[in-house]
């Protein structure tokens, strides 16, 4: 069977994303999965084993310290030689701004057609995307070339299926034409032990209605306990109270989690296309003609103040 | 200093969009069509760095006929003057053609930047800077949220998912910017009248040097196969707070084992 090379991505602190366990899960359909993880020395080994629970038969360890000290132009030129050198029946990224970036310079050096932010991808090669705010479903494939795609997080059902990878190290020299963007310095804003906003599976948004950034801990002790993310509307970012990177909808992050608790948020058609396709939408809203109500499926007239203290109350009874 | 700043015309996020039925390209007949409204910070920044570097700023759009309304609207804003790629054959492209188009036309610029929205809102793909960047063999910094220039070198803060980097390079590159930036400037009225006798030179595939088959449908390296509208997600059920709505809230939650 031919091989599909999925592309990992990790974080230090969370290990690899979920986001590579749903590739390594629809890479399986396709073909024999093998991680390739593009980092500094020692980046593959503290990945391997959960790579291994979901199924890479052969994980390529291309590490270089150049591949960590500029943007995205190495790992692409990497990946690309890997590519040539295993002829693989597909590749696979992660829809993320990296992932994306990557994915886009891959197609030009190979000339190879390219399918974004892709719900599924069926044996055959053809991708499933979402788009205009989730309201059209659009089946697509890539005509020049091999399937070239990235994955939306939280499209399919991560599945284990162990297996005893190979660890093959793959020599990288980075070129200096690949050298010209350098990354300086690396700064983690706050998020405590919060999942990442696209992987959570719950997703705690505020909108304006939650009237200030000393309020948003109402939001977030309600995401804390239910071991969801936290959101915001553009109102709630522009007014100051959440920061930029936690913005939901068409100028922000495109969430799908199992539940998306909506406070105080009217639900604007640009905020719905980032959220309208999470599986269950609950919203708590004061004002009972909030369009937010026409797509939740359970919906709260009231005072987000007094509804979601208490929600959170009752939580905490019911845990005991 | 010379700077392009890439507007792309599309149909306006806040009312309904629709693919065609015929050939599976956005339908912009029905659409109000406006600027990209990434690429306003876009243009914002170019003019910031004008009024303090010197220099020109020239927009450039490739895209059909009617985006024209779109560079005239930019160029109200203040730009110096446009370039318009529009060609029947760039109809139908990919991201991969869309990048050797305004790829050829940059390089007949010639400009030091280009300043560029980071993503599209109705493609969305975040594919078009790194895609320029890769074909020209300049830097790319992408995801702006701040950005700085100090003669040739440019320094960025790149938005990550869980905070920032600092990435630097220098001139010519690439610099893809967020809406956290700036906040993009109304045209004046004065700048409303200026910009209806701003220069907007149109250009041609052939004008570019770039062969009409490896662009367009013709060109295209994906296609789309089918595509149908879903259906809109139906309201559920809706209960008023009296005391007790927290409580029946989660006991919802507890119902679809949420919690
Ligand atoms: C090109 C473009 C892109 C955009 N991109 C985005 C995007 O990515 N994300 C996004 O979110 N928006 C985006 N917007 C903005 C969008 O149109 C709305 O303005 C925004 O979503 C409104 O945010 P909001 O719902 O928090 O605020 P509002 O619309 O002001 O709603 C606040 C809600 O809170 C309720 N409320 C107030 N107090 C309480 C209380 N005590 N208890 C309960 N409810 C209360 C009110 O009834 C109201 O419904 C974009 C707009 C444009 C033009
Ligand atoms: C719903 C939809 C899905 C699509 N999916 C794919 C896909 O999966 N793969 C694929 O190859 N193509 C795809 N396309 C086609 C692709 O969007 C176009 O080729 C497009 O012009 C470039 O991609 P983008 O809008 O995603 O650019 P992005 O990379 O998101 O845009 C970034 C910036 O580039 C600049 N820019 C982009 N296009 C232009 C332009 N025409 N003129 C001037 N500046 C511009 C703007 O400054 C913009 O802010 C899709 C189109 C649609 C409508």
């Amino acid at each position: 069977m031919a091989e599909v090379l999925v592309v990992v991505e990790a974080a230090p602190a969370t290990g690899v994303k979920k986001v590579t366990l749903e590739l390594l899960t629809i890479a399986r359909a396709l073909g024999e999965p093998s991680a390739v993880v593009l980092g500094a020395p020692g980046a593959a080994t503290a990945v391997q084993d959960k790579l291994a629970e979901f199924g890479a038969r052969t994980i390529y360890a291309v590490q270089s310290e150049d591949l960590d000290a500029y943007l995205v132009a190495p790992k692409a030129t990497a990946l690309a030689d890997l590519i040539t050198a295993v002829s693989p029946a597909a590749v696979l990224l992660a829809a993320s701004q990296e992932g994306k970036e990557i994915a886009g310079r891959l197609a030009i050096k190979l000339g190879n057609g390219i399918l974004t932010d892709v719900v599924g991808l069926d044996a055959s090669g053809v991708a499933t995307q979402l788009a205009f705010a989730g309201s059209t479903v659009v089946k697509s494939r890539v005509t020049k070339g091999i399937p070239l795609v990235t994955l939306r997080p939280n499209s399919v059902t991560p599945v284990p299926a162990p297996a005893s990878p190979v660890l093959e190290n793959v020599a990288v020299e980075v070129a200096e034409n690949d050298k010209l963007a350098r990354v300086l310095n690396r700064v983690a804003e706050r998020k405590g032990s919060r999942p990442e906003l696209t992987e959570a599976s719950i997703v705690v948004s505020g909108g304006r209605g939650v009237g200030s950034a000393d309020n948003f801990k109402l939001v977030e002790e309600l995401a804390d306990l239910v071991g969801g993310a936290v959101g915001a509307s553009r109102a709630a970012v522009d007014s100051g109270f959440y920061p930029h990177q936690f913005q939901v909808g068409q100028t922000g992050k495109t969430v799908s989690p199992q539940l998306y608790l909506a406070l105080g948020i009217s639900g604007a058609i640009q905020h719905r296309a980032g959220m309208q396709t999470s599986k269950t939408i609950v919203a708590v809203n004061k004002d009972d003609e909030a369009p937010i109500f026409e797509l939740a499926d359970f919906g709260v007239v009231g005072d987000l103040f007094k509804v979601v203290p208490r929600a959170t109350e009752a939580i905490r009874e019911r845990r005991g | 200093m010379k700077i392009v700043v890439l507007v792309k015309q599309v149909p306006d996020s806040g009312a309904e969009r629709t693919l065609r039925g015929d050939d599976n390209t956005v339908d912009r007949g029905s659409a109000d069509n406006v600027i990209n409204e990434m690429d306003e910070y876009a243009i914002e920044e170019a003019l910031r760095i004008r009024e303090r570097a010197g220099g020109e700023v020239v927009v450039l759009t490739v895209g059909p006929e009617r985006a024209g309304e779109s560079i005239r609207k930019a160029l109200s804003m203040g730009p110096d003057s446009a370039v318009h790629v529009t060609d029947e054959a760039v109809r139908g492209s990919c991201a991969v053609g869309t990048s050797k188009v305004l790829a050829a036309a940059i390089s007949q610029i010639n400009p030091d930047l280009i300043v560029c929205g980071a993503e599209s809102t109705d493609a969305r793909g975040q594919l078009i800077p790194h895609m320029i960047a890769e074909r020209l063999g300049i830097a790319a910094l992408t995801g702006a949220r701040k950005l700085t220039v100090d003669g040739p070198a440019l320094t960025i803060e790149r938005q990550t998912e869980d905070g920032y980097e600092v990435v630097s390079a220098a001139m010519p590159a690439v610099v893809s910017v967020w809406d956290t930036i700036n906040e993009p400037r109304y045209p004046s009225f004065k700048g409303i009248m200026a910009a209806k006798k701003k220069p907007v030179a149109t250009r041609s595939l052939a004008d570019l040097g770039v062969p009409a088959a490896e662009v367009g449908f013709d060109g295209a390296t994906s296609v789309v196969v089918e595509h149908g509208k879903r259906p809109p997600r139906q309201a559920g059920n809706k209960i008023t707070d009296s005391g007790d709505g927290g409580v029946k809230l989660v006991e919802f939650l507890a119902s679809e084992k949420l919690v």
